[in-house]
């Protein structure tokens, strides 16, 4: 009889050395979620509007500047967007309208279909699958985006993934980061740099528009100054398309002004330079600026063409400031406009405090179950007891070995392991006594105890598994670390309530010579 | 050692009054539940900004409540024990629909400083969006839902359907009279709450498919019997089990809830509460529902309990 408990025991004392060795030291192994950890947790929607806006608006640059180009000139009164993704040429005369299609073809056809409004002028619809596609490029490169400044802020272990059912919202985790605000600000800066020429400067907008009769002109644009050094603050009058955008920008570091104040250094791609050195040589003693989030961050004279191109953008930074933006422009711009949907700060003394709390209580509840299986049970409750430690041991083992993270509801999950072990035990106990009652000996009463009870133990713990695997699937973070614990505890636990406790039990039946009539008395339970 | 003596209650008679009582109980909470204005949700599902202060020396929540801006809306709460000096501040959301998430954490944070009541330490700020919250509630109902969908084809597939029903009924009221004690006792709906819901939907499941289980192995060494006879027989047989489970995980949660800190609190009733419900719906209800859905012919054995059998 029980000729293969050998075996038995070298498999468990295998699990148990394996999962020892995968936990062990726990402050390593075990990775603690951003609730246990501190940190901040953060939920943001890409406004994906804001890709479909800016390819309308490019797309209405470039027709007024082919309508303007093309031999005869094309002559319009105005091409402007009336949505997000439509927009139309007004104003050309029926003599120059059958040009137009051929003229704007090349540049828009690929993207929009060409329509006709209710005043019979040509309308141009973004196709649907060009918007579709323009959107989750938007999402992917934001996603990108992040990526790469999250990784410069030097955080250990930090995500950022995609989130949600909605397929524009974006969750950043940084574990252990305690500057908050600092993250937030280089996660949600737009960087979005562009230089343009100045058409006009003034203190405010009414002086700036008056030379234009008080209206801004169709190809330009007022945007506000980012502040002097004497604190005020100019308006200015710029030209809408960029002489140089910012995905012609090649490095961005910090450096110093000629007061040696922090400033950001640039240099641009070959194809930027090349229209740099272009607009600076046809604008020498004119006004550039340089637009960093819709702001003119500095508006300097040109003095002559500047054909290498290494940009310095001063302003009133401070080093940290500074450092934060040459790290956003070395990561680019952002293709969209963020918002906050969830934001969680965890302390860490939060964190500490309940890993402490988490580790008291399932040692209280470890031990008050211990104390009354060993009352109601007697020495059979070492065997629930073993097979308890060793469950929540191989759960540890199993959840370092996958890199899983430990929660504060997933410390909740371990305490319901505890349950569900105890609930198998039981189940276990509780059938030996009744097949001892029926007067079976002892060796035949535990075979049919566990043979009897496994299918139970099954059925409950699949079900209990199509529930942690929903919970998985709609959780979100924390939640997430509960279902995980839960998911591996039930797991673990069919190991080890079932192998591991009979094992048990045959160790020490095997120790009684077989058929001795007192035999089922001594089986204490 | 033993708490039952081969116990021999007649269970399945009280069937119709612990389906009345459950009735009573579930109609009055959620009349008082409908009346009072739904379940109160946490920032979690209702959008809004929690913060949790420890301040360095004892300090009144009243003295809070005076500098917290816009008091009016606000809940200041003591938590934990009262030498911790730990106060919840809860902003609910702002009513636009653009809002500035991290506005309402920074004004309380300038205004704490500045009315000088003390050294302080953000322990934790929560702030979340109204689209955002109606995310996470849609993904919480669909979770159980899908959690109870699931649940109800398996054990449909292993026993038979009226058993399914059965299960799914008793875990259904499970969820429910614990989301009353929950409102009842003044907790707000979160994310870790529908987890523990979740939870109980396991343990309930779980509870019932023990004698279920038992059930289906009665069924076949007797055959002829009625079933509410062999459903009586099989909760006797199986009640130790019951009570001590029950008995224990409730002492491994009451761990949770009294050591388990702040965070877990509300988590732990919602465990506590389901236990002491889910092992009263396991006895009186599942079975009932089992015994009065099942077709009045069934001693013969129907085609998917014979199915099961082969397995």
């Amino acid at each position: 009889m029980y000729k293969n408990l050998r075996w038995k025991f070298l498999i468990i004392g295998a699990v148990i050395l394996i999962a020892g060795w995968a936990i062990i030291p726990p402050s390593q192994k075990i990775k603690l979620g951003l609730d246990l950890k501190g940190g901040v947790y953060l939920v943001m929607q890409v406004k994906t509007d804001d890709a479909l806006q800016a390819e309308t608006e490019t797309a209405v640059e470039q027709i007024k500047e082919a309508l303007r180009t093309a031999s005869p000139p094309i002559p319009f009164t105005s091409v402007r967007a009336t949505s997000l993704t439509e927009f139309t040429v007004e104003g050309v005369p029926p003599a120059d309208a059958q040009r137009l299609p051929a003229v704007a073809e090349p540049i828009v056809g690929t993207a929009f279909n060409r329509d006709t409004a209710a005043d019979g002028s040509p309308l141009f619809k973004m196709k649907p699958n060009i918007a579709v596609t323009r959107r989750s490029e938007a999402v992917n490169q934001a996603l990108l985006t992040i990526d790469k400044r999250v990784n410069e802020l030097g955080v250990a272990e930090p995500t950022v993934a995609l989130y949600g059912s909605t397929g524009d919202q974006i969750v950043v985790s940084l574990p252990g980061m305690t500057d908050v605000d600092h993250a937030k600000r280089v996660i949600r800066s737009t960087a979005r740099l562009d230089i343009k020429m100045v058409e006009g400067e003034a203190p405010d907008e009414k002086t700036l528009l008056a030379a234009h009769g008080g209206k801004t002109p169709e190809d330009m644009q007022v945007v506000p100054g980012s502040g002097n050094r004497d604190g005020t603050r100019s308006v200015y009058l710029l030209k809408k398309a960029p002489i140089v955008a910012g995905n012609e920008l090649a490095s961005a570091k910090i450096t110093q002004d000629e007061i040696g104040a922090p400033a950001v250094a640039f240099s641009l791609k070959p194809g930027g330079v090349t229209k740099f050195s272009k607009a600076t040589g046809e604008n020498v003693g004119r006004q550039m600026a340089i637009v960093l989030d819709d702001r003119v961050q500095s508006a300097p004279r040109i003095q002559e063409r500047i054909s290498q191109a290494d940009v310095r953008i001063t302003g009133s930074f401070t080093p940290q400031e500074a450092q934060d933006l040459a790290l956003v422009l070395r990561s680019g711009a952002l293709p969209a406009s963020l918002s906050y949907q969830q934001q969680t700060e965890i302390g860490p003394t939060l964190g500490a405090d309940s890993v402490r709390e988490g580790i008291y209580a399932s040692l209280a509840g470890l031990a008050l179950v211990t104390l009354f299986m060993l009352i109601y049970y007697k020495m059979a409750g070492i065997n629930a007891f073993v097979s308890i430690v060793m469950n929540l041991l191989i759960l540890l083992g199993f959840m370092s070995y996958l890199g899983a993270v430990m929660t504060l509801p997933g410390v909740a999950g371990l305490i319901l392991t505890i349950g569900v072990g105890v609930d198998s035990n039981v189940l276990i106990f509780e059938r030996i006594r009744e097949e001892l009652a029926l007067k079976k000996g002892a060796r035949q009463a535990v075979a049919a105890g566990f043979d009897r009870v496994f299918t139970t133990i099954l059925d409950t713990h699949v079900a209990s598994l199509i529930s942690a695997g929903f919970l998985f699937q709609f959780g979100t973070g924390p939640i997430r670390g509960f279902a995980t614990t839960l998911f591996f505890g039930l797991l673990t636990n069919v190991f080890t309530a079932v192998f591991v406790s009979r094992s048990l039990f045959e160790l020490i039946l095997s120790r009684k010579p077989a058929g001795s009539a007192a035999q089922h008395q001594h089986l204490s339970i | 050692m033993r708490i039952f003596q081969n116990p021999n209650y007649d269970f399945v008679r009280w069937r119709y009054h612990a389906l009345a009582f459950s009735a009573i109980l579930i109609l009055t909470g959620l009349f008082t539940i409908v009346q009072r204005g739904g379940l109160p949700l946490g920032v979690d599902f209702s959008g809004g900004t929690v913060l949790t202060v420890q301040f360095n020396q004892p300090v009144s929540e009243d003295a809070v409540r005076a500098v917290v801006p816009n008091a009016k809306d606000a809940s200041v709460q003591r938590i934990g024990p009262a030498a911790e000096n730990k106060i919840m501040i809860r902003l609910p959301q702002a009513a636009e629909a653009v809002v500035d998430l991290e506005k309402a954490a920074n004004d309380v944070k300038t205004a704490l400083t500045a009315a000088n009541i003390g050294s302080f330490e953000i322990r934790s700020t929560e702030s979340i969006g109204p689209v955002m919250g109606a995310d996470l509630r849609k993904k919480g109902i669909y979770a159980t839902l899908a959690s109870l969908g699931g649940i109800l084809v398996y054990i449909w597939f292993r026993f038979r359907f009226s058993f399914a029903l059965g299960a799914v009924v008793a875990t259904f009221h499970d969820v429910i009279v614990t989301l009353i004690f929950l409102f009842w006792f003044g907790y707000d709906l979160s994310l870790n709450i529908v987890a523990a819901l979740l939870t109980i939907t396991g343990y309930s499941v779980n509870d019932t498919i023990v004698i279920f289980d038992r059930v289906r192995e009665n069924q076949r060494t007797a055959k002829k019997r009625p079933l509410a006879d062999v459903v009586n027989e099989s909760v006797n047989q199986t009640l130790s089990r019951t009570v001590i489970t029950a008995g224990m995980t409730f002492l491994a949660v009451i761990g949770l809830y009294l050591f388990g800190g702040e965070v877990l609190r509300g988590l732990a009733f919602t465990l506590l509460i389901g236990i002491v419900f889910g092992t009263y719906s396991t006895v009186f209800v599942a079975s009932a529902i089992a015994i009065i859905m099942s077709p009045k012919v069934s001693n013969e054995p129907t085609a998917s309990a014979a199915k099961a059998r082969r397995a």
